[in-house]
């Protein structure tokens, strides 16, 4: 699979300050691309180089193939995290002027929309002005006006801040239909759990740099930590708890079950084979819970940012 | 893709359909009207009044010089001592008693004079009765010295100088008042449109600043091209509305004037009338419609056009990069110092300077500058300026114009994503190089 975007060495300074150091990322064609990191570490330069607001000092940015241009405008669609509509403006007009400002026609535009309006269940709102809308609901509108040209690229910033659980839900889904429709989906978000659940690929910046990047399920690979989640009944815990405590490091672990078991977190030793302690374990009582403990998002991205 | 279009017709019809935009539009020119007529029609009141002088007059110099007119009536007193026509002049409510004693010879008559009243009289009152009386007295002093009045009334001879340019364009005074109307008028609506509309630019920038809908925008247009867009739209929302103030004031000037019958002709009209019923005047008559043809009319539109756009584009675009480099618009005032001094400065030249030169080394320096030369230059063209001087006064003008673009844009990509504190002016430095 080819990629969409390839971004190369990018470097830019605001006065002494450098926003980005060499940074390069590569985002597959159709997929969903995380872009992580804490606050002011430099992704929304990143993304501003991306959408051709601010120009790196060095490095390139090549679009399917293209080094970056103004004809690909009409390519990306981008959802900034500070969004705003025109407070006076109606509703369809200003949506209307915002794609026709991607470049479609104005008769174009008006389909598309109505199909979108229609689509959210906003198809009353239309001659409503932003000023006497939610903010929610004026989110749904800056969403429409963002995927409303077809773009190859969609550049999400905090997409789902301001909705309620519903309409995040509803966001949520349309993200992932236009990705199955053919589109690419660059996310910034600081809220893991929505990482977890889309991305496909993860890059995380931090102070600048680029520090981590990759497959998700490669990085999760990488950051096992072959540990496993065991909930045990037996008769005498403690025998168990001391018997294991000579071959593997074990820890009480905390989770719910229905009984009263014993829980532990139990590290294999390299070369161990889970299947191996799962048969020890299953001598000793009856197994109400073995799981591999898989790094979340959060823990990788916690660690590796203290790590550097 | 160039969006400017799409841009300045968004820009145009949100400002033209704006509630507050199109109460002014309607509102301004009655709030005028209505204050114009107020103040005529008071004026008109206070002229209505008759006032009436009493005179005593023992010498017996001076007693046919009072005749009555439509506004001031005499009341000529015989025989009475000052102290009963102080009392008299009370009772019948004149505006005073004019006292000329008996002199010891007509050259002490002069220290005989005294006006009597319960207020002070007005100075045009005052002035009005000293020229009467000198007059009255120097004639009657010639007349002792031997002198043929009427002789001397003959012989005196009015003089009108014709003027004439070396290239035989002829001038008269009139036309003066013609040319310093012309350019005071093409200077001063310069001035008030940067002021309204460089105004409107710059909330507007502040206001998609606040609405956080500029970087939406931005991916897909380029500042500069937002930046002109907003500059053109407004300031054709700006000449819409000054139009309609035209028509609209003209109407209902014309309308008040016919329904209270108030005299709202400006003096130079009342002298047209003046002039076709006394033949005598109908020369100058003929001077003023001739001014108006000898202005440089070809020149001054012209003229008027490009320092116009020029000079209101400069501004506009200082006014925009402002906009963009605050958050709000009480942040504004720290930078509006610097915009509003060099544009006051260049009407009061204009005003000052310019009307007692125009083409004084003052009044030539300001019309080179850039930032004054719009409103100086509009001020002077019409007593004549040379092309070389309005040439390269332009062309300083346009370079200056292109070069506060490139730095208002500058200004205007950096400070239109910056949020939250107040920039220094040594920050809105720095930007220029980002």
């Amino acid at each position: 699979m080819s990629n969409l975007l390839e971004v190369n060495q990018v470097s830019k300074s605001f006065g002494d300050f450098k926003a980005l150091n060499n940074a390069s990322i590569s985002v597959p064609k159709g997929s969903i691309f995380g872009l992580l990191g804490p606050n002011g570490a430099g992704k929304t330069t990143l993304i501003r180089i991306i959408n051709q607001i601010t120009m790196p000092d060095t490095g390139t940015v090549h679009l399917d193939g293209d080094l970056l241009n103004g004809s690909h405008i009409k390519d990306i669609g981008y959802l900034p995290e500070e969004r705003g509509l025109y407070k006076s403006m109606k509703v369809g007009e200003q949506a209307l002027y915002l794609a026709q400002l991607k470049g479609l026609s104005k008769a174009e535009a008006k389909t598309r929309l109505k199909y979108w309006f229609e689509r959210l269940e906003i198809g009353d709102w239309w001659n409503k002005k932003i000023q006497e809308l939610s903010k929610g609901m004026a989110q749904k509108i800056q969403f429409i006006v963002t995927v409303l040209h077809e773009p190859k690229l969609l550049i999400f910033d905090e997409p789902f801040s301001g909705f309620d659980p519903i309409n995040a839900n509803l966001i949520k889904d349309e993200i992932l239909r236009l990705r199955e429709n053919g589109a690419t989906v660059i996310f910034s978000t600081h809220r893991m759990e929505s990482v977890e659940e889309l991305c496909d690929d993860i890059a995380l910046i931090h102070k600048s740099n680029k520090i981590l990047d990759g497959k998700l399920i490669d990085i999760k690979r990488q950051y096992k930590i072959n540990t496993f989640e065991v909930g045990i009944k037996t008769a005498n815990s403690d025998a168990l708890r001391t018997e294991l405590l000579q071959k593997f490091d074990v820890s009480l672990a905390n989770f719910r079950t229905l009984e009263d078991d014993l829980k532990l977190n139990i590290k294999l030793n390299a070369g161990d084979s889970p299947n191996d302690l799962l048969s020890f374990l299953t001598a000793k009582g009856e197994v109400s819970h073995f799981v591999e403990l898989i790094p979340s998002v959060n823990d990788i991205f916690i660690q590796t940012v203290k790590n550097n | 893709m160039n969006h400017l279009p799409l841009i300045i017709k968004r820009e145009y019809l949100t400002k033209v359909k704006n509630k507050s935009f199109i109460v002014m539009t309607i509102l301004s020119p009655l709030i005028m009207i209505a204050l114009i007529s107020v103040v005529a029609y008071l004026s008109q009141l206070n002229n209505d009044k008759v006032r009436v002088i009493t005179v005593l007059d023992e010498s017996g110099f001076v007693q046919d010089v009072f005749e009555n007119t439509e506004r001031t009536k005499y009341h000529v007193l015989e025989n009475m001592s000052l102290t009963d026509a102080k009392k008299l002049a009370e009772e019948t409510g004149s505006v005073g008693l004019l006292h000329v004693a008996t002199p010891n010879s007509i050259d002490d008559v002069s220290n005989h004079i005294k006006f009597y009243s319960e207020e002070s009289p007005s100075l045009s009152l005052i002035s009005d009765l000293e020229t009467k009386l000198e007059h009255k007295l120097t004639d009657v002093k010639l007349q002792e010295n031997g002198v043929d009045v009427a002789m001397i009334n003959a012989s005196k001879i009015h003089v009108n100088i014709g003027q004439e340019s070396f290239a035989g364009e002829k001038t008269s005074k009139i036309d003066s008042v013609m040319k310093l109307a012309f350019g005071g008028a093409a200077g001063y609506l310069l001035f008030m449109f940067i002021i309204i509309y460089g105004n409107m630019i710059m909330r507007s920038v502040i206001e998609e600043k606040t609405s956080r809908i500029i970087e939406v925008i931005i991916s897909s247009v380029k500042p500069i091209q937002l930046m002109l867009g907003k500059i053109i739209g407004t300031s054709l929302a700006g000449i819409t509305q000054f139009v309609i103030w035209l028509i609209i004031g003209g109407v209902l000037l014309s309308l008040v004037s016919i329904i209270f019958g108030v005299n709202l002709q400006t003096p130079q009209q009342d002298m047209m009338e003046q002039a076709m019923a006394n033949p005598e005047l109908n020369m100058q008559v003929q001077d003023l419609i001739n001014a108006f043809f000898y202005l440089p009319l070809a020149n001054l539109i012209i003229a008027f056009l490009l320092f116009f756009i020029g000079g209101y584009l400069l501004y506009s675009s200082l006014y925009a990069a402002i906009g963009a480099a605050v958050d709000n618009e009480t942040d504004t005032q720290q930078f509006m110092l610097p915009i509003i001094m060099p544009l006051v400065l260049a009407v009061y030249i204009g005003i000052f300077t310019v009307v007692e030169d125009p083409h004084g080394t003052v009044s030539v320096v300001f019309s080179f500058i850039p930032l004054t030369s719009p409103v100086v230059m509009l001020m002077r063209i019409p007593f004549g300026v040379p092309l070389w001087q309005q040439l390269v006064s332009l062309l300083i003008l346009i370079a200056t114009f292109m070069f506060t673009v490139w730095f208002a844009a500058k200004i205007y990509r950096v400070g239109i994503l910056m949020y939250g504190k107040k920039p220094t002016y040594k920050e809105l430095m720095k930007w220029i190089k980002y």
